[in-house]
């Protein structure tokens, strides 16, 4: 997040260039045309130009049924199994006299099969609707009239109403922002629950609504909004605003959307545009993708091998019938006289045996219909419902922190977890905590910090060491502030005062509150101070700051203040710098600076960046620390840590004034290399740096991340890493989690080479693409002749791909290769990726090695791979709900994985797979009976047992055991299936291929 | 970012929704409860097959079954069973080219036969018929029956199920109606005993729960085999159904087609080479479907009639039981292994397969 002045600035700007009268140009000329036809009467909902309109309430409705809907849509979905549409027909049949059975008997079990499973629907749509209510019921405050706010039920909002939302308040609907607390009209929108961001967003109104910041002012506010019909795009809106006869543009900028949350705003006016299900976010909920699990899929087909065991029997049971039918009546004379041939109907007729046979063909498919598992179905729901409760209950995969039980979201995959062969995981939140923790620096060239990094302490497990004890120790008392793990008491308490380059420290320091662009939040009760940053390592950059003596308190518009330790007096100072110029942070520049003028009026550009960049752009007089600092980031990197270095410079006005000039001017280009300008403006100027040092924080790793992982290996279960970090983070986070080992050859595919850049750079872009494709391709192959070429001893292979480089291998004629490589390897780190690609990586395991695979993720930006997945897990973590909603199974942390496959999934899959075989086993053992008894009844169609035996047979007698067996069978206890991952490597890939032994 | 989005709200999440203000103390756990079911960690035993075991387990059942399989076979071979089978020699010589056209004539079908007791018969002597290839459970033979009018009076007129033996051709009802009735056995036997008659008792030959529940006391037989094509026995119109015993048997249809109905019981012990003579009316027409008639006579022992099959699968299971553990342990001794030896399973016998 950003000062509240440079915003404005940035907004100003904006509106410079894009609000004037020209701006009614490229979308918005498309208002009123096909698509964009919706008009919003606002603070108006009740006239009658706007009943015309008739748009939908702000009523929200997710269940699947209503009163009226439920019995036909349910017994639809009910009729869409094959065996229950089969099992209509018999009892459709069993009411004419070719039904073996009486009709009773043959209906009842339908009813009761399709009863229970209908009674389920109920109770999940009743849980729904128990949401919903709570929902809708909410209340918020609406405009009522005569500049009046009263609260009223989210469901009674309509469009063009106005809107009062406060602090912390979800947005009720979409809406347009009208005005806010702040004199500029803006407002910080959290979209948690849309994207998955946590990172606040600024919203600004138009100029000409943004003065109204009282009630009172609404009471003749009257303005006709046009925009685009209801969209599931979230980041795009077209629309204007029509005001006192003047027409003003409408961007995504004015646009909040319902369910995210008004933060750091007091309170806001907006306009309803959007209301029920045509606001975005419903819009965008599609159901997820209904998964099957592939036991199931194969059970459809041992129920369509009994469907060809049913005819066959049918058809030879017909044959003998007809056969025997016919020699009843020959020339007159009856054989089975007691049967009366020569005078009955057409199902004994001898005749007409032939029709009788075919009659009897019908007669048959009902007699032996009791190979067909009738409650198979409901039997397995039950169990798998059963199955999730034991799932969720598990005390083993609690985690107390968040308050977080483990939880099934569907039942329907339970047995897919055993059976998984490669997992798919995100990085951040998910291995690693998404917290950053300042864990060292190097100042002057003498390094601090003495906390235990997690690939240390892996490394020192390997090795043996005794490094555990004092971990345990320092975790207890570190635990106090998070995003910290700094300890070394030469520094901190202020006792850097008395280092040999206290200077240099006291500028480090000072470089880590100021350069960045977060946000203090200050607790009003006890003064505490917390920060807002847009990404966690800032966060943990200011967090250090604060800690060690240099709090950042406040950012107004045109300064940032903090209270400083005051070296001389040794008592703290607040002191305030004005803030002149932010460099922003960009991917390619890998740097960002800014540029304060201190209290005593020197002008100051602070800058951190990466390595790569920054020591390239120090003075000649500023390299005084340099090597010392290199040898620094390198143990860093070693360790696991991402690494950034700080370095200052001192700009004479003359100087400053000319970059100023320049750099405002780019901004206000209106060309469309407008940033491309202001970024080498902005190089220029940061140049001749002194270097100050280095600081290092850790992506600490979830608890046990590396132990889950090595024991999911050990079960022959793979994992793959796919993460938009840089490559030398995932690396080192591949390190950490054991994913990555010494002795590993890591094959690199990268495009982020300087060939690949200067390609980039030329003007033909389709050769550039082509080129760099060749160059992936390249890559590619050596890697496959590495694989193919290796021998044991050289250590297993680690495939490192990057984001533009998978873009190419995984077009069509490329993407077998790369498939082939990746399994060849025992790790595959994805860096770089997008959400798109994780999905299409996922979807490629899925198809072309017909694998099971799991993934895995916590953010937004995993959804598409959670669903691609056969099974996808959500992290429950920090980074909203969005990934939970759409995954099967939802857990707190990774390290429960092991738990929920190992033991689980392993029980999961032996028990429905025994419980199915047992199934069939009791139906065909029954269903033969009765065709060994036809053959003693000269097939005439006559059961062996009695109808009510054969209708409660299934549903009733036998399906207990069944179920307990399906429920609590246990082949090992958990404390085996985990001790001894190893043999049950039957768990994961044994069994499937053991399939001819469990014939599911 | 870092301080409060740990309770990160959503209108997912029922609890989180709705309040406003995230860190709000509000403490209900959602901490699953402990208890040994839930975690699934109730105790449990899971025998494991060790050899011992195995061969101990093979010994028990050989030696429990083999001494009732002994027992069983001993029991059914006590049981005297004569058994004359007599369709074709019941035919006169002549007619035998043509047995169903003699069936279906008036010629007089008397017939004797002389049966030797072969070992002494303590009394009752049941005296079965036993007929072969005829369908009783075929379904249209099965179905031919009203219950209802079996065993009501009132429900004389119910001939639903009956056709075509439902009513006469004006239009009244049979009863009783059906297939099953109709085609009633007629075959009658008289017994003599050095030229002494032998009663045959037919009392109690049916089922009590048949006679005092499925057949009525005041329903009686009518327009009984008044048709042109008659079935079989004709009933007395005078006697209730539930005092017709030989309808009842007949009527409690046998489940294969080859079955022993009940005809009566000779009250008195018979002595070893006794001479039966028996004196049948052979009037029951199984020679359309080339079907075999046997009289049958024979006691009973504690396990009914004379069946040695329970015995030889007592003897059979058990015998194999003792094979079975007789092998295992010279196999057990002569190449024993370790319990549990990872290297047998699937997967570790041929590594490549992995």
């Amino acid at each position: 997040m950003a000062g509240n002045r440079r915003k404005k600035h940035h907004f100003s700007r904006i509106h410079a260039f894009s609000c004037g009268k020209t701006s009614f140009k490229g979308d918005h000329s498309l208002i009123g045309g096909p698509g964009f036809s919706r008009v919003v009467h606002c603070n108006d909902p009740e006239s009658f130009e706007a009943s015309v309109l008739n748009y939908s309430g702000n009523y929200v409705r997710t269940t699947k049924y209503t009163l009226a809907t439920f019995f036909p849509k349910a017994l639809f979905e009910q009729f869409r199994r094959v065996a229950n549409v089969y099992f209509l027909i018999c009892a459709i049949l069993s009411f004419t006299p070719l039904s073996p059975y009486s009709a009773v008997s043959n209906v009842l079990p339908l009813v009761v099969v399709i009863g229970a499973t209908m009674g389920k629907e109920v109770l999940e749509d009743w849980r729904r609707k128990k949401q919903d209510i709570e929902v809708n019921n909410r209340k918020v405050k609406v405009h009522c009239g005569e500049g009046a706010f009263d609260y009223t039920k989210w469901r009674d909002l309509k469009v063009g109403d106005v809107v009062k939302v406060e602090k912390d308040e979800f947005f009720p609907a979409d809406l347009i922002l009208l005005s806010s607390s702040y004199e500029e009209a803006i407002c910080y929108v959290e979209t948690t629950n849309l994207d998955g961001e946590t990172n606040l967003k600024l919203k600004q109104a138009l100029d000409a609504t943004s003065n109204m910041h009282e009630d009172s002012n609404f009471q003749n506010f009257k303005a006709i909004i046009r925009c685009e019909d209801p969209n599931a795009n979230l980041y795009t809106f077209v629309g204007s605003l029509e005001l006192e006869e003047q027409q003003y543009p409408l961007t995504p900028q004015q646009l909040l959307l319902r369910d995210s949350k008004l933060r750091n705003t007091d309170c806001i006016y907006g306009a309803v545009i959007f209301t029920g299900r045509d606001t975005k976010v419903f819009q965008n909920s599609t159901g997820p993708p209904s998964k099957r699990s592939k036991v199931e899929r194969r059970m459809d087909k041992i129920i369509y091998f009994l469907f060809g065991i049913l005819v066959l029997m049918s058809f030879i049971g017909s044959i003998f019938f007809g056969i025997a039918t016919r020699e009843d009546l020959q020339d007159g004379k009856m054989k089975r006289w007691y049967l009366r041939p020569d005078d009955t109907t057409a199902y004994y007729d001898p005749k007409r045996a032939a029709v009788a046979a075919v009659l009897h063909f019908l007669t048959a498919l009902m007699l032996y219909g009791y190979l067909i598992p009738i409650s198979l179905y409901v039997s397995i729901e039950i169990v798998k419902i059963l199955q999730s409760i034991f799932i969720n209950q598990d005390l083993h995969m609690y985690y107390e922190e968040t308050d977080k039980p483990a939880r099934a979201r569907t039942s329907n995959l339970n047995e897919e977890l055993g059976q998984v062969d490669t997992i798919l995981s995100d990085k951040t939140g998910t291995l690693t905590c998404n917290s950053m923790e300042f864990i060292k620096c190097s100042i002057a060239g003498t390094s601090y910090g003495r906390g235990v990094t997690e690939v240390e302490r892996a490394m020192a497990r390997r090795k043996g060491s005794p490094l555990e004890e004092e971990v345990t120790e320092e975790q207890e008392d570190k635990a106090s502030i998070k995003g910290f793990n700094f300890e070394d008491e030469r520094i901190m308490n202020g006792s850097w005062v008395n280092e040999p380059h206290a200077d240099v420290i006291q500028k480090f320091l000072r470089l880590l509150a100021i350069c960045h662009t977060a946000l203090p939040e200050v607790d009003e009760e006890n003064g505490k101070i917390s920060y807002e940053a847009e990404s966690p390592d800032e966060a943990a950059f200011v967090i250090a700051a604060r800690e060690l003596g240099f709090e950042f308190y406040e950012r107004t518009q045109t300064s940032i203040s903090v209270h400083e330790l005051d070296p001389v007096t040794g008592t703290k100072v607040e002191r305030s710098y004005s803030l002149l110029n932010v460099l922003e942070f960009s991917s390619s520049r890998k740097r960002m600076s800014v540029i304060v003028r201190s209290e005593e009026g020197t002008l100051l550009l602070l800058s951190k960046g990466a390595d790569s960049v920054m020591f390239e752009r120090l003075a000649e007089n500023g390299r005084e620390f340099e090597e010392q600092t290199k040898e620094h980031i390198n143990e860093y990197a070693d360790a696991g840590l991402r690494t950034l270095i700080l370095a200052y410079r001192e700009l004479d006005e003359k100087e400053y004034k000319q970059f100023n000039e320049e750099f405002t001017e780019a901004k206000n280009s209106v060309s469309a290399d407008r940033e491309e300008l202001a970024e080498e403006i902005a190089e220029k100027i940061e140049k001749n740096l002194i270097l100050l040092g280095a600081t290092a924080v850790e992506d600490k790793l979830q608890n046990g991340v590396p132990e889950c992982i090595d024991k999911l290996a050990q079960a022959g279960i793979k994992l793959w890493v796919l993460t938009g970090d840089k490559m030398e983070t995932a690396i080192n986070i591949g390190f950490a989690c054991s994913l990555l080992r010494q002795g590993m050859r890591q094959v690199i595919i990268s495009s982020e080479t300087p060939e690949s850049k200067t390609l980039e750079k030329s003007e033909d872009k389709s050769a550039a693409a082509a080129a760099l494709k060749a160059s992936v391709l390249h890559q590619l192959i050596r890697g496959k002749e590495l694989l193919d070429s290796s021998n044991e001893s050289l250590g297993p292979l680690a495939l490192i791909i990057d984001g533009k480089s998978l873009t190419y291998a995984l077009e069509d004629d490329v993407k077998d290769l790369f498939l082939e490589l990746a399994i060849g390897c025992a790790s595959v780190i994805c860096c770089r990726s997008s959400p798109k690609q994780k999905a299409l990586v996922t979807r490629l395991v899925k198809t072309k090695t017909s694998s099971t695979t799991l993934a895995i993720g916590d953010g937004a930006n995993d959804v598409g791979m959670l669903q691609e997945a056969d099974i996808g897990v959500g992290i429950s973590g920090v980074e909203g709900m969005q990934a939970v909603m759409s995954s099967d199974i939802a857990i707190a942390q990774f390290r429960f994985l092991e738990r929920l496959l190992l033991v689980h999934g392993h029980w999961c899959y032996r028990r429905i797979s025994s419980m199915i075989c047992y199934f069939f086993y009791k139906n065909i053992a029954f269903g033969f009976t009765l065709f060994f008894f036809e053959a003693y009844a000269s097939f005439s169609g006559q059961p062996v047992y009695n109808d009510w035996f054969l209708s409660l047979y299934n549903v009733f007698f036998t399906s207990l055991p069944v179920i307990a067996l399906g429920v609590f069978d246990q082949d090992v206890s958990a404390r085996f299936c985990l001790k001894f991952a190893f043999p049950f490597v039957t768990v994961p890939s044994v069994i499937p291929r053991r399939c001819t032994e469990y014939p599911v | 970012m870092m301080n409060s989005n740990a309770a990160s709200s959503s209108t997912a999440n029922p609890d989180a929704a709705g309040s406003p203000d995230p860190p709000a103390p509000r403490r209900s756990s959602k901490r699953p409860k402990y208890s040994k079911f839930t975690q699934q960690e109730l105790p449990a035993c899971k025998p494991i097959l060790t050899p011992k075991w195995v061969i101990l387990t093979f010994l028990v059942v050989g030696i429990a079954f083999v001494p009732i399989g002994i027992t069983s076979l001993l029991a059914s071979r006590d049981v005297v069973e004569i058994v004359d089978r007599y369709e074709t020699d019941c035919i006169p010589v002549a007619n035998r080219t043509d047995k169903v056209a003699f069936i279906q004539s008036n010629a007089s079908k008397t017939c004797t036969r002389q049966i030797t007791v072969t070992k002494h018969m303590k009394r009752p002597v049941y005296v079965y018929y036993q007929l072969d290839n005829f369908y009783q459970n075929h379904r249209r033979y099965v179905k031919s029956r009203n219950d209802e009018q079996l065993k009501k009076r009132s429900k004389t007129s119910e001939t639903s199920q009956c056709e075509p033996e439902d009513t006469t051709p004006d239009g009244k009802p049979i009863v009783p109606c059906g297939l099953i009735a109709w085609s009633l056995f007629n075959d009658t036997y008289t017994f003599s005993r050095n030229k002494r008659q032998l009663t045959v008792n037919k009392n109690g030959i049916a089922w009590k729960s048949d006679r005092d529940h499925k057949f009525g006391k005041e329903v009686f037989p009518s327009n009984f085999q008044n048709g042109t094509l008659i079935g079989g026995a004709h009933l007395d119109e005078s006697i209730p159904l539930s005092k017709q015993e030989d309808l009842i048997v007949w009527m409690r249809t046998a489940a294969l087609p080859t079955f022993r109905k009940l005809y009566g019981k000779i009250e008195v012990d018979l002595e070893e080479n006794d001479i039966i003579d028996v004196i049948l009316e052979n009037n029951y027409n199984t020679y359309s479907f080339s079907g075999k008639k046997k009289l049958v006579l024979s006691t009973t022992s504690w396990l009914g009639g004379k069946n040695d099959f329970l015995g030889i699968a007592y003897l059979t299971v058990g015998g194999l039981c003792f094979f079975l553990a007789l092998s295992f342990t010279i196999v057990y001794l002569v190449k024993p292994r370790r319990l549990g030896d990872p290297s047998y399973l699937s997967w570790n016998r041929n590594p490549g397969g992995h």
